[in-house]
């Protein structure tokens, strides 16, 4: 984990910062053992995520190799990826 | 933290052993404690007071016991009566006030099935509170002298009884302090002991993972329908668990939604395959890793272990967390180095060098083992040296 973002696995869309990064930062990492490189499109806090990929609304958001919510909107390489942008699938009772 | 100290590949096998309590009944004790035990919250005041006068006493802080029914007086029965055969019981003295539907006489006679010796008094066969608590310390002060000349042995690894707790979360948790802990679970089963995981709520989005993990497909099936019935109750609220699950701090710690929470938090459990599933307080039969059903809530899901017979807890925060355990030395792991440092009070064993690069999780876990087993001989965990003695039962139903 020497470099600032972390993909756990290779079906991910999205990374995890390991330190304060900043908008336009052309951030390393690796999936699984390809090294890779995304520039950001914002700001990301440390321990928040950053799309990898173009994520279309309504597509899976990925990490842990697993289903982690839904893209509300079309979320675009390098942005940063919470709960302004991602729906749980999950304990909804607001949708029930 | 010094990894150096624990090679790589170092063998931990059941040869390695801690010193702890012999109880009469084969079980191992890793403290020493006189429990205080009110069967409900009109006698948690007198039971209090009790302890405050017996040197090594400890009282739980009981809500209930009293008009419950059904399902939910069950569940607080059993944890009531779990707590006090804990092993890292040595003695209890059990206080009701007379008149709850939790008879305080039939949860000394379980008690005492351990073999332990187990007193009861009530407030209104004493007469009021001073001669309660007068009644009581009377009682338990021989008890107190007693323990104090118990002696702790070499005893197998294999003894154990490890319950893994996360609370606080954030990013850090899922990527190194659970996988990590997950790593010294395994090392404890391998050695034959037990390990329990629990908080339902953290299952759900994770718990096809588990599932596939279960022994048997009936296990399996029990899983699932534990988290089923966990999520329907969300549901039943009309609300989004968001916000409550994760908590708003485990968002700003970078958490979106309780399927990320659940796939981090279920790595603290390491790799084992999934012996069971106990209800809540409920102790298991055999070796091996177990599933408690319990909520997300880490002082309700401690207690639930620490009923069903947990020794030690093994917890990992991100953003740190104070709780400890009444009768339970409750080890924090951490993996966020600004909280390491921020909450340096709390949190006993430093695992941010995974993060940045400078520890693997198999000799992280190694060190978690190595501190677990200080810990279980009787040093003193950064809660209990700070008198943490969080506790909360489990409410499944309404009281009337």
């Amino acid at each position: 984990m020497n470099h600032l973002a972390v993909v756990i696995q290779a079906a991910d869309n999205v990374a995890t910062a390991v330190a304060d990064l900043s908008a336009g930062a052309a951030v390393s990492f690796f999936v699984g053992q390809d090294a890779r490189e995304c520039e950001l499109q914002e700001d990301i806090p440390i321990g928040h995520k950053f799309a990898i990929l173009d994520i279309p609304a309504g597509e899976a958001v990925i990490k842990y190799g697993e289903a982690i919510g839904t893209a509300a909107v079309a979320i675009p390489r390098g942005a940063r990826v919470h709960i302004h942008n991602m729906e749980s699938r999950r304990g909804r009772g607001d949708r029930s | 933290m010094n990894t150096d100290l624990i090679p790589e590949g170092a063998a931990l096998g059941a040869e390695e052993t801690f010193s702890g309590y012999r109880r009469e009944n084969g079980q191992t004790g890793v403290r020493n404690h006189l429990a205080v035990i009110p069967t409900s919250v009109c006698a948690a005041v007198v039971a209090a007071r009790i302890a405050d006068l017996v040197e090594g006493a400890v009282a739980i802080p009981n809500q209930h016991g009293c008009c419950q029914v059904g399902a939910d007086f069950q569940q607080t029965k059993r944890t009531l009566i779990g707590l006090g055969q804990n092993p890292n019981v040595g003695a209890a003295l059990v206080v009701g006030l007379g008149c709850e539907n939790i008879d305080a006489a039939e949860v000394a006679a379980a008690i005492a099935r351990t073999g332990k010796k187990t007193d009861h008094i009530l407030i209104q066969d004493c007469g009021g509170t001073l001669r309660a608590v007068a009644e009581g310390a009377r009682r338990a002060a021989p008890l107190a002298r007693e323990l104090s000349a118990m002696r702790r042995t070499p005893c197998p690894v294999a003894d154990l009884v490890l319950g893994v707790e996360c609370g606080g979360s954030d990013f850090t948790s899922g990527l190194a302090s659970n996988p990590a802990t997950g790593a010294a679970s395994d090392l404890l089963i391998q050695a034959g002991g037990v390990s329990i995981l629990s908080e339902t709520t953290e299952f759900i989005g994770a718990e096809h993972i588990l599932a596939d993990r279960a022994e048997t497909p009936a296990v399996a099936q029990k899983l699932l329908a534990i988290v089923r019935a966990c999520e329907q109750r969300s549901l039943a609220q009309h609300v989004d668990l968001r916000g409550s699950q994760p908590t708003p701090g485990n968002i700003a710690g970078g958490l979106t939604s309780i399927e990320e929470k659940s796939l981090g938090c279920i790595h603290k459990a390491g790799t084992a395959p999934i012996k069971d599933v106990l209800a809540y307080a409920e102790a298991p039969v055999g070796k091996g890793l177990f599933i408690m059903d319990s909520p997300g809530q880490d002082v309700d899901s401690v207690t639930g272990m620490l009923a069903g017979g947990a020794t030690v807890i093994l917890f990992t925060t991100g953003r740190g967390t104070p709780t400890g355990s009444p009768f339970a030395p409750v080890l924090k792991i951490s993996a966020n180095a600004d909280t390491c440092v921020k909450m340096k009070d709390n949190i006993d064993i430093d695992v941010s060098a995974i993060i940045r690069g400078e520890a693997s999780i198999a000799a992280s876990g190694r060190l978690i083992f190595t501190e677990m087993l200080r810990a279980a001989s009787g040093r003193l965990t950064k809660a209990e040296s700070l008198g943490h003695r969080e506790f909360g039962i489990y409410k499944i139903g309404p009281t009337f």
